[in-house]
């Protein structure tokens, strides 16, 4: 029970003068992944099905693991800011949401930076064992 | 955490059933409708009554239905109505699954037996009432008025050019009915905090009126991760509004006014 008027209600903390970043980086995300995504599907169709050696070569290829770096970092970015937006509308319990908020934001960067390492390391062995 | 049922006391029951009687039942034209009532004094649930109108003693809109019911058949049925002609926004509800004016929904575009709920999501009062009070504070923290720092002219009204008024046209048409926000997911999971189709193309009206000097205020106020950025494009306001409006593209439009005063 709260005798707070309806407006005062509405005004609540007052805006956060935030959003537009993100609103503009989900929409310059999703630009980055239509074209690196095309990318990523035209470059699977080229490489022959179960040839290890020739995904290996594929990955390790300057260009290709430039490209697939990108991807992975602007997949996972993208993602974050969706999951985020998705917590923020469903989750309404304030500690809940925070550590999901907060989990969310962990999961994302763990596996940017395990795909990231991922590409690194096949790059640089392949680079070493030329 | 999230709710996926309604709560214990909204839970809805199976109600009445006024069937048809005496020279009413000779008619072929009888039309179900099948009415969400609640009381808020009895302490049950809500239910669903079933009144048989006759259509030949009744006039062509859903209003007219419930008014018919009121008088003739069950004196206890509660909604909100005015001017029966689309312009007061007082009859929206739910009819047949989506929200629009009763006075301006004909029966005849109803197949079946004609459901009529109140605006969804929203605490109700009495039957088809619903407490609007969040909605318009809503409205109200908008500043829905013109704001100026140009003193008005001594000996006329502020002019605006054709082309100018010719935004603000569409946009100040909206009749604060209602649907358009209480059709929208968004504004049914977080209507504390974000302010709903209605009130954003309310302040997109103000935005673009060429005579307001408070547009960066007005920008300022909105531009918040819950108040505006809730919008998804899900677009159900712009389905659903029973005047035709298109709150979803003032609600881009601001968007994109907020991108293009930060790059």
């Amino acid at each position: 029970m709260s005798l707070r008027s309806p407006l005062s209600r509405v005004l609540g903390l007052g805006s956060a003068k935030a959003g537009t970043e993100h609103w503009w980086a989900q929409r310059v995300s999703a630009v980055a992944l239509l074209l690196l995504g095309i990318w990523f599907v035209i470059a699977l169709t080229q490489l022959s099905p179960g040839s290890y050696d020739e995904v290996i070569r594929f990955i390790a290829a300057p260009v290709n693991a430039v490209l697939l770096i990108l991807l992975a970092a602007t997949l996972a970015y993208h993602s974050y800011l969706g999951v985020q937006v998705v917590i923020e509308d469903y989750l309404h319990t304030h500690g809940v949401k925070v550590l999901a908020l907060m989990l969310s934001r962990f999961i994302h960067v763990l596996v940017a930076v395990a795909s990231i390492y991922a590409i690194l390391r096949i790059g640089i062995t392949a680079g070493i064992a030329a | 955490m999230a709710e996926f049922r309604l709560p214990k006391n909204s839970r809805i029951t199976k109600g009445k059933h006024f069937a048809a009687t005496g020279g009413n039942a000779k008619s072929g034209r009888i039309k179900q409708f099948a009415v969400y009532r609640y009381d808020p004094d009895g302490g049950a649930n809500p239910r669903i009554d079933t009144y048989d109108v006759d259509l030949d003693s009744c006039g062509p809109m859903v209003l007219d239905a419930l008014i018919k019911i009121k008088n003739d058949i069950d004196p206890t049925l509660t909604f909100r109505r005015s001017c029966r002609e689309g312009i007061c926004g007082s009859c929206a509800m739910n009819i047949d699954g989506g929200n629009t004016l009763a006075c301006t929904k004909a029966i005849d575009e109803v197949g079946g037996a004609v459901k009529i709920y109140p605006l969804p999501h929203m605490p109700v009062v009495k039957d088809l009432v619903p407490d609007l009070t969040n909605f318009y504070a809503q409205y109200a923290s908008i500043k829905p008025w013109l704001q100026t720092r140009t003193p008005p002219p001594p000996d006329r009204e502020r002019l605006q050019s054709k082309e100018d008024q010719e935004l603000i046209d569409e946009p100040s048409a909206c009749i604060l009915c209602a649907c358009c926000s209480t059709s929208c997911p968004s504004y049914w999971w977080n209507s504390d905090r974000y302010l709903g189709p209605a009130t954003l193309l309310a302040a997109y009206r103000w935005l673009v009126d060429s005579r307001d000097e408070a547009t960066g205020d007005r920008l300022d106020y909105l531009e918040d991760p819950f108040k505006l950025y809730r919008c998804h494009t899900i677009m159900n306001c712009t389905q659903t509004c029973p005047k035709g409006l298109n709150p979803a593209k003032a609600i881009a439009e601001t968007k994109k006014m907020l991108a293009s005063r930060s790059h």
